[in-house]
């Protein structure tokens, strides 16, 4: 690729140039990180004074830790669940909306709301929904024989979770697949409708496989999403509990640090959360994108 | 084999805009009709009508006798060839060939033989296993035309099928599609808003206009007795010259020609008209030459002419300078008498 080459007559302008960007990186990314690597490998005694170097103790202890274990099996369960239910009903909801021709910019205004509504209040809105007190979900439930209780039953608290953060990026998945589903040319549907192929067919042979960029995109961002950014919403909604049925890895550095005050371990914690991130956006990048052209 | 017949077929869209105001047509079994018209016409939509992909505001489409105008595409029998190929860009050729087929529950053996067969056909053996954008645009569209014929339906639609190609691969596709027409008898309907390309491959034309049939016929019926202005301004290249009679008054000989009734408007062929005397009776107008364009062995001549411009076609290259007085000569035979009102032939059509 051809690109343009500017010459800068005076050698400190460039760096000039870059520098806003380059310190808010610093300032906020580089130096948090290097310093929540720095404090992985040490331990603070409980009252600040004094730091003991002892290098790779808090990441042992971390994996004979059971608690951590459940952490990550619980997170594991949590990423699944959003991705899955969140990518699954944006796609049915981009798929209905591709169908209609005049009123289909209208739903797709409505759909996007969710996404601007902040991680805590759309936990708090399905705290309530959801609330074995006074919540609606519960009261119908009932109805049905089922006893809803997030505060007691764990199962019934990850649902909650899963429920809750999965809507709320349902809406940014929409707009990826109707955009996919836009740029599947109508004239391969059409051939595909008269080469024998019904509604259900053409969507599985055709229509899905040339959106397997979208889908595979889609997927590293919710996994990415829900390993990190839920915070909000589990801190709204279940805390964690019970018994640590929702304590996932993000939440569990966020307890362990800041209630717990373990900064070594939660350092430790965040680390290999960074690791995680690293590790997916190079499966982005690198195999991702190449592997599904078609 | 399949006979296809259009009763009073019509698209309107929104209630209001008629894309086909009502065509008839009867397509005999194996024959090869061309539906050509300028863009807009109405010749895609009726197409698409068709093979199921558009709904039928009102009429009939009968295949085989069948009235198919509410049955799905892939009950209605057809295969269709896309202006843009429309092949599946994550299946190989052969995935490509195969899909109708699997989709119909044909057997493996069976499958495995027409795939071969449609590939020996076509010359595209060696590219089975390759994906489509691996190919070029010319076995892009032998790939397409592949994937109709495995299919052995009863007839096939082709919509413009040659139009993403470059002018030389377009005469070379051309030809095949016609050689392949003829060897597997197969019904077909064919769309393209290239006259050249209608009048070469048609055994019938249809010529369109604005939603409706302007005329039905042999490419050589169309082009000898044009029913309409607009067929004798659309089929050939250039189009035919249309002179009101006010202007064609002056032509000596023109006092003694019977002309039809209502006859306003004359056209002439730009290769009837001469600029030699020729033998015989004939009329002669007096025109001024205001350009010459020389297009290798023949030139395109524009004459003045009682303030028309009339455009011949002359062999070689006749040296003439711009200004020049001229006369022109044409048969008394060789008039197309039309009505201005109408927009018809005054005359029978033979």
């Amino acid at each position: 690729m051809q690109t343009k080459r500017t010459i800068f007559p005076n050698k400190l302008l460039p760096y000039a140039l870059l520098a806003p960007q380059l310190i808010i990186t610093i300032i906020f990314f580089l130096w948090p990180a290097g310093q929540a690597v720095k404090s992985s490998f040490e331990r603070e005694d409980p009252f600040g004074f004094r730091t003991t170097f002892i290098w790779f103790q808090n990441y042992t202890r971390l994996f004979d830790d059971p608690e951590y274990l459940n952490a990550a099996a619980r997170s594991a369960v949590f990423a699944v669940g959003v991705t899955a239910l969140s990518m699954g009903a944006a796609l049915l909801l981009a798929v209905c909306v591709n169908r209609l021709l005049r009123s289909g910019k209208f739903y797709t205004t409505l759909l996007v709301w969710p996404y601007a509504v902040a991680p805590v209040v759309a936990g708090i809105l399905w705290w309530f929904m959801f609330n074995p007190t006074i919540g609606i979900v519960p009261y119908l439930l009932e109805a049905f024989g089922y006893r809803w209780n997030h505060r007691v039953n764990g199962n019934d608290a990850m649902i909650l979770v899963i429920i809750a953060a999965s809507w709320k990026q349902i809406s940014y998945n929409f707009l990826f697949f109707v955009a996919g589903l836009q740029s599947v040319p109508k004239s391969l549907v059409e051939a595909a409708a008269m080469d024998g192929a019904g509604p259900f067919k053409r969507f599985w042979t055709i229509v899905f496989p040339l959106l397997s960029p979208t889908t595979f995109f889609l997927m590293i961002v919710n996994i990415n999403y829900a390993m990190f950014d839920t915070f909000g919403i589990i801190d709204g909604t279940t805390s964690g509990g019970p018994a640590g049925s929702t304590n996932t890895l993000v939440y569990k550095v966020y307890a362990d640090g800041f209630l717990g005050l373990n900064i070594g371990s939660s350092s430790a914690q965040s680390v290999i959360l960074m690791l995680i991130v690293i590790i997916l956006t190079v499966v982005q990048f690198r195999w991702v994108e190449r592997r599904v052209q078609y | 084999m399949a006979t296809i017949n259009l009763v009073d077929l019509q698209k309107s869209y929104g209630g209001n805009v008629m894309a086909v105001k009502g065509v008839n047509l009867s397509v005999a079994d194996g024959e090869l009709i061309v539906l050509v018209g300028p863009s807009g016409c109405g010749k895609s939509t009726l197409l698409r009508m068709v093979a199921g992909l558009e709904s039928v505001t009102a009429g009939r489409i009968e295949i085989n006798g069948r009235d198919v105008a509410k049955a799905e595409p892939a009950e209605r029998d057809i295969a269709m060839v896309f202006q843009n190929y429309a092949l599946y860009p994550h299946m190989t050729v052969r995935g490509n060939l195969e899909y109708g087929l699997k989709n119909r529950g044909t057997p493996r053996a069976e499958i495995d033989r027409r795939v071969t067969e449609a590939a020996d056909i076509l010359e595209i053996g060696p590219m089975l296993d390759r994906k489509p954008r691996e190919l070029s645009g010319g076995q892009r569209q032998r790939v397409a035309m592949g994937r109709a014929i495995v299919r052995e339906p009863s007839a096939f639609l082709f919509d413009e099928p040659l139009s993403n190609l470059d002018a030389k691969l377009r005469v070379q596709m051309r030809v095949e599609i016609r050689k392949l027409q003829r060897r597997l008898k197969t019904t077909s309907l064919y769309v393209t808003h290239d006259q050249l390309e209608a009048m070469t491959l048609a055994d019938r034309l249809v010529v369109m206009n604005s939603g409706l049939v302007e005329q039905i016929g042999t490419p050589t019926e169309v082009y000898d007795s044009p029913a309409t202005l607009f067929v004798a301004g659309f089929i050939g290249s250039p189009p035919m010259n249309l002179i009101p009679i006010e202007a064609m008054a002056a032509a000596e000989g023109f006092a003694n020609v019977n002309l039809p009734p209502n006859t306003d408007i004359i056209g002439l062929r730009a290769d009837q008209l001469v600029i030699e005397r020729p033998e015989g009776e004939t009329l002669v107008l007096d025109g001024i030459v205001e350009l010459l364009e020389p297009i290798g062995g023949e030139s395109h001549l524009h004459v003045s002419v009682a303030g028309q411009t009339l455009i011949l076609r002359v062999p070689g290259r006749p040296e003439l300078t711009d200004g020049a007085q001229i006369k022109l000569y044409a048969p008394p035979s060789a008039m197309h008498p039309f009505n201005r009102e109408t927009g018809r032939r005054t005359d029978h059509i033979a």
